[in-house]
């Protein structure tokens, strides 16, 4: 079955109302901090109050002799990983990496670092019994930004990392642990060809993902080891791999409950608090429940890289590039794995360049450890290269949209690290752009427009489904991909597509990990892609199924059944006249035909199809006080098939959003004892509803012929040019660039009154 | 620590709890009333995740005491809806798709529910301003503010018949 | 906090008793959205907490003979919905309107917004332009102080122990005067002010300046005065010469720190830019009337 033809689908491409909604606008639906167990105790976890400091002692008898208080945990409750159980699977997380970050070791590497964690019978207990316990520190020197961590002098944060990707191997411990390097025919060649070259310096603080519900979990310990595990996360499956993992578990022991999770962007594909809660519950003997607040949201997990980005671009008059290269430095954070390979990749990927180099350098510092947020790397990149791309298209008076045009990838162009790209839809996305409305409406004073484009790869990998066909024949669809975004809806689309029954009889249910098969997180946009293969397939089976139940019902081979709308039918006349089977009556009937049907299926998805976007954005500039509104904003992106509408509208939206607040006023702000002094949504500035316009949605299809549906991922390209399209209006708007994140206002008008920023390189 | 007895109405229901004089009215609708509906997002006021109407006004429940609720009417998320017949604020944002985790959205709902109660004819600026103190991570609030003016619609065409 | 107690008492005397009479810290409660947060936060450790809404007054705008009277805990939302006050004094309550949320305006209050002592307070500047004053009850019995005089410093009032403010009173406008408040932002909304302007003048029949008061907030240690920017426009029209002075001497006013939420420089450059703009509007409204 091909479901590639839009014209012939009937539930895919519509709009109905998402199954877990009511339970969401009525209050029912239960997220991470909503659930109770009986006995349960109140967690909370002692921090560093320190940027860098070594952990002489603790002492926590004061805070055991309090009344009320069951159980305290310090690192000594951990078990040491050895190397062959610092992964688990085909996850990414450095498990020893994860285990420290959730109980330090010998050194609080960050303000607000878990050191030690009490479980009592009140919240209040638990917070007075936090006051007890005694730690010692020896206060060391701490570094915070990416070049004052890569100077040889800097405090080094881990003594046993030497710099690798560095040829001949170094002796000496440093914070950068890796740097990486692209290359694509010859970039000095390319510049010496060039007729303009142009180098800049950008610059992005730390942002925070600001998923509004802080990590939450409640975990049950029994003597025998065997644990419930409730948590919000990205991963149900992560949960469990990594929590047993950490705490020297049997995987088989622990059942993870996703609860509903209210937003992650990449920021719950890893563990916090449950290894925590687990050792807890096992020494107290009670469910343990650790709700973060959200100052600890913000001192201690992860935001992703501030960076330093470098970019050099070659050119002919006429356009063409013909060189380029970039050096990008991304922090990340107190253990190593910021997000600067992807960052590498895909600056430059949506164009067709000759020649090209990007270096990246990975730097530690003492900063919570850096997590993935949407499109990991692409964003801070993209706003480089996209604003670079816009100073070269002034430098040589062409239109930037014309420039992009120029030099856009297509099908068949080699991407510089290595895929060669085969239906993208990056060429529609310009065209759409040069023709939309907004190009035509006229700008007032002090207001400018910009464009810029983006790209992420989008993931696929290990996803697993299961279809039931109940006895009164409606659906049951159990997946294990926690829903952030209205996927679940998407599944039951296609399902019932699929089978060619109403979406209202198929329900879907996200499984814990003892009621489907493992699936990877949801995160890389790939659950519509992945989880909806899965689905589809395990759909397709059950019609097979279906067929065969019919075939024996009618006594006629399975090959002489068709199935369609819902119904098996006789496959032409010779098969026999019958009359159709619906679904229901076979459903009704299976017990005599074979038994349930039913069908589970496991896959590691691959063919994702990668995404493409370009964004328009307009912008008005207050040149007294530098305060910049966004007027207008179209995104239009390539999603390859909408599944739902509304819910990939949302997504572009969403990342429209997030990027905006990225590009205008959202930075971490820390002061000289490398302390966090905006841990809250009061002085870390998301952007709310009176900050936004309306944002207009292009959805431009060019299927992914890889995926049934000709889906591709749609949730994290969005987030990629925001900010080079606000800072490229902001430019067009007030003629003066300015090429340091946030754009804040005090930037702004510092910019305009001091013209050009005085951090350039001349041609 | 003595506790308060505090005997108030939520959601139309004369209910009494016991309650510690640091408990945020937050703090009893979730952990001693059961009504998990209002969500905690920042603790200090800033992002409307526990927004509830409280005589008639919307406050941020995480900001009250619960010893304060004494004598006084309080309408969670969980009273918006009569039985299961959804508000149209409810409605619409279904048919909307104006949440995608859904978090921040009982905040949402109570208070797009004041501003009707209040203003039949938002404009668009006046409801974005209103709800200015709900902050949503994933929407970008278009399709909220669509579903509210959408709602406000409804209820016009309602009260005019 | 072990030894917390909430009280609710019904006269501002028994309320002066508790707050007099406890050992430790004891906070008064209006609106609660300062104090809670600092509770929350653990930066604020009472003993004691005095709920001063069940009294009698506490809540509610009256006219008496020539002025407003304001309880000192009647939130935001009250002062936006009283039509003469608004009416009488945009300033004031666009003041009081722009402190945080639609739900922080639900219990925000007047002395709430006073005593926590923020520099950057929103409802002070357009109260102090007004020669608004307070009444404050204690254990010496009641006194009544200009609200200028009440906060001292970051943090810090003039409030003796066992005092709380019970009401503010505001002389009504004259004829052709009006006031305007204007702050700066990052954001459109939810910030706290890093830079807020009051401007409070009086116009004669021909439209020049007979009186103002210029108040900046979030610039100094206090909300200042700024008489050199009141006699800038003192005897003028509001053209561009007198709005330059003005500019000039509001910057020259400030004594502002560098900050998480805005520069020295910074501050300097908009709270000129925001005493021209506010007069502008409180010249508009007073001429109109």
């Amino acid at each position: 079955m091909s479901f590639l033809d839009k014209d012939t689908l009937k539930v895919v491409g519509t709009r109905p109302i998402r199954p877990d909604g009511v339970d969401k606008v009525t209050g029912r639906a239960n997220f991470g901090a909503d659930m109770v167990m009986p006995g349960m105790l109140w967690g909370k976890i002692k921090r560093s109050p320190h940027a860098h400091a070594r952990i002489l002692s603790i002492n926590t008898d004061k805070a055991m002799a309090l009344p009320g208080v069951k159980a305290v945990t310090t690192r000594a409750d951990f078990p040491h990983l050895p190397p062959d159980k610092r992964v688990i699977g085909a996850a990414p997380a450095n498990l020893w990496d994860l285990s420290r970050n959730c109980m330090a070791i010998g050194k609080a590497l960050y303000e607000g670092h878990a050191v030690a964690a009490v479980a009592a019978v009140s919240p209040a207990i638990a917070d007075q019994a936090l006051d007890l316990i005694e730690v010692e520190y020896e206060v060391l020197p701490h570094v915070m930004d990416v070049e004052a961590a890569m100077a040889p002098d800097a405090p080094v944060l881990h003594d046993d990392i030497f710099t690798a990707g560095v040829d001949p191997k170094p002796t000496k411990p440093s914070n950068v642990s890796k740097v990486v390097r692209f290359t694509k025919g010859d970039v000095e060649a390319g510049f010496r060809e060039a007729e303009i070259v142009i180098e800049r310096r950008y610059t992005t603080k730390p942002v925070h993902q600001g998923y509004i519900e802080p990590h939450a979990c409640v975990v049950s310990v029994a003597p025998d080891g065997q644990t419930t595990i409730w948590s919000s996360s990205q991963g149900q499956f992560m949960v469990r791999g990594y929590t047993a993992r950490i705490v020297g578990a049997d995987i088989a022991n622990i059942r993870v409950i996703p609860a509903e999770i209210g937003g992650g962007f990449g920021g719950k594909t890893i563990v916090y608090l449950e290894p925590v809660a687990y050792m807890l519950s096992k020494k107290s003997g009670r469910a343990v429940k650790i709700v973060m607040s959200r100052e600890e949201v913000f001192r201690a997990t992860g935001p992703t890289s501030g960076a330093v980005i470098d970019v050099k671009l070659g050119a002919k008059r006429d356009g063409r590039i013909v060189a380029a290269q970039a050096w990008l430095k991304y922090q990340s954070g107190a253990f190593q794995g910021s997000p600067v390979q992807q960052g590498c990749i895909c600056g430059f990927a949506p164009y067709d360049l000759p020649n090209t180099e990007t270096v990246g350098y990975d730097v530690l510092c003492n900063r919570p450890k850096v997590a993935a947020y949407r499109a990991p790397g692409a964003p801070i990149s993209a706003f480089a290269v996209e604003s670079c791309l816009d100073e070269l298209a002034r430098e040589l008076k062409i239109d930037p949209l014309e420039l992009r045009q120029k030099n856009g990838a297509k099908d068949g162009t080699k991407a510089a690290h290595g895929p060669t790209w085969t239906n993208i839809g990056y060429a529609r996305t310009l065209e759409e752009a040069k023709a939309h409305a907004q190009f035509k409406i006229p700008l007032g004073p002090n207001q400018g427009r910009g464009i810029a484009s983006g790209f992420w790869h989008n993931a696929g990998g290990e996803s697993s489904a299961a279809v039931h066909v109940n006895e009164d024949g409606t659906v049951t669809v159990t997946e294990g991909h926690p829903d952030i975004g209205g996927s679940r809806a998407s599944m039951a689309m296609m399902v019932a597509e699929v089978l060619g029954v109403p979406f209202e009889s198929v329900r879907p249910v996200v499984g814990d990990t003892t009621a489907i098969g493992f699936s990877a997180s949801t995160g890389g946009s790939r659950v519509t892609f992945a989880g909806g293969m899965a689905v589809t397939q395990a759909t397709q089976k059950v019609v097979e199924e279906l067929k065969k139940r019919a075939a024996i019902t009618w006594d006629i081979s399975p090959e002489a059944v068709e199935w369609k709308e819902g119904q098996a039918f006789p496959a032409g006349a010779n098969a026999g006249s019958f009359e159709p089977l619906p679904l229901a009556e076979l459903a009704a009937k299976s017990a005599r035909t074979g038994g349930p049907i039913s069908a589970e299926v496991q896959i590691n998805a691959q063919g994702q199809g990668p995404g493409f976007t370009t964004h328009i954005c307009d912008v008005e500039v207050d040149r007294e006080t530098g305060h910049v509104k966004i007027l207008r904003y179209t995104a239009i992106q390539d999603v390859g098939r909408a599944i739902h509408p509304s819910y990939v509208e949302g997504q572009m939206q969403g990342g429209v959003a997030q990027g905006v607040g990225w590009a205008l006023s959202e930075e971490y702000i820390y002061d000289k004892d490398g302390k966090l002094e905006n841990p809250g949504f009061l002085d870390y500035r998301c952007p709310v509803a009176s900050d936004m316009p309306m944002i207009e949605t292009i959805m431009v299809e060019v299927p992914n012929p890889r995926h049934p549906f000709g889906a591709r991922g749609v949730g994290e390209v969005p987030i990629v040019p925001p900010m080079a399209a606000v800072a490229n209006a902001i430019a067009d708007a007030i003629g003066v660039r300015l090429r340091d994140l946030p754009m804040s206002p005090p930037r702004v008008l510092a910019a305009l009154d001091h013209g050009e920023p005085m951090r350039q390189a001349a041609e | 620590m003595a506790k308060t007895h505090v005997s108030t109405v939520i959601n139309g229901e004369p209910v009494e709890f016991l309650c510690e004089p640091q408990q945020t009215l937050l703090d009893v609708l979730r952990d001693e009333l059961n009504l998990t509906g209002s969500k905690e997002g920042c603790s200090s006021g800033d992002c409307g995740a526990c927004t509830v109407i409280c005589d008639g006004k919307i406050v941020c429940s995480c900001l009250m005491l619960g010893a304060e609720a004494e004598g006084r009417s309080v309408t969670t998320v969980e009273g918006v809806a009569q039985g299961d017949h959804l508000h149209p604020v409810q409605q619409k944002f279904l048919e909307h798709a104006a949440l995608q985790c859904g978090f921040c959205t009982p905040g949402f709902i109570v208070a797009a529910k004041a501003l009707l109660d209040e203003n039949l004819n938002p404009t668009e600026e006046e409801t974005r301003y209103w709800l200015a103190g709900n902050l949503c991570r994933c929407t970008g609030y278009d399709k909220i503010i669509r579903a509210v003016l959408d709602a406000a619609a409804v209820m016009r065409a309602e009260a005019g018949r | 906090m072990p030894n917390l107690s909430f009280t609710a008492p019904t006269t501002v005397d028994e309320a002066v008793r508790m707050l007099a009479g406890s050992a430790g810290l004891a906070k008064p409660l209006s609106g609660g959205t300062d104090l809670l947060v600092q509770l929350r936060s653990g930066r604020m450790r009472p003993e004691a907490i005095v709920d001063l809404k069940r009294i009698p007054g506490l809540i509610g705008i009256r006219e008496e003979s020539g002025e407003f009277v304001i309880g000192a805990a009647t939130p935001g939302v009250m002062l936006s919905e009283h039509e003469a006050l608004s009416h009488a004094w945009p300033g004031i309550v666009e003041g009081a309107d722009l402190i945080g949320s639609q739900q922080i305006q639900g219990r925000a209050s007047l002395a709430g917004n006073l005593c926590n002592a923020s520099p950057a307070a929103d409802s002070v500047p357009a109260l102090i332009a007004a020669h608004a004053t307070c009444v404050i009850a204690g254990p010496n019995g009641r006194r009544t102080a200009m609200v200028e005089a009440i906060v001292t410093g970051p943090g810090r009032t003039s409030l003796e122990k066992g005092e709380f403010v019970v009401e503010f009173h505001v002389p009504k406008p004259k004829p052709h005067q009006s006031d305007a408040y204007l702050r700066f932002i990052p954001r459109t909304e939810m910030d706290i002010a890093v830079v807020g302007c009051a401007v409070n003048v009086t116009l004669d029949g021909n439209g020049v300046c007979a009186d103002a008061r210029v108040v900046l907030g979030a610039v100094a240690p206090t909300q200042i005065v700024c008489g050199e920017a009141a006699k800038a426009l003192i005897g003028h029209r509001l053209d561009e010469p007198t709005m330059a002075a003005l500019d000039a001497a509001a910057g020259r006013a400030c004594n502002p720190i560098t900050d998480k939420r805005g520069t020295i420089e910074y501050r300097i450059k908009v709270a000129g830019v925001l005493a021209r703009r506010a007069a502008k509007i409180a010249f508009e409204r007073a001429g109109a009337r």
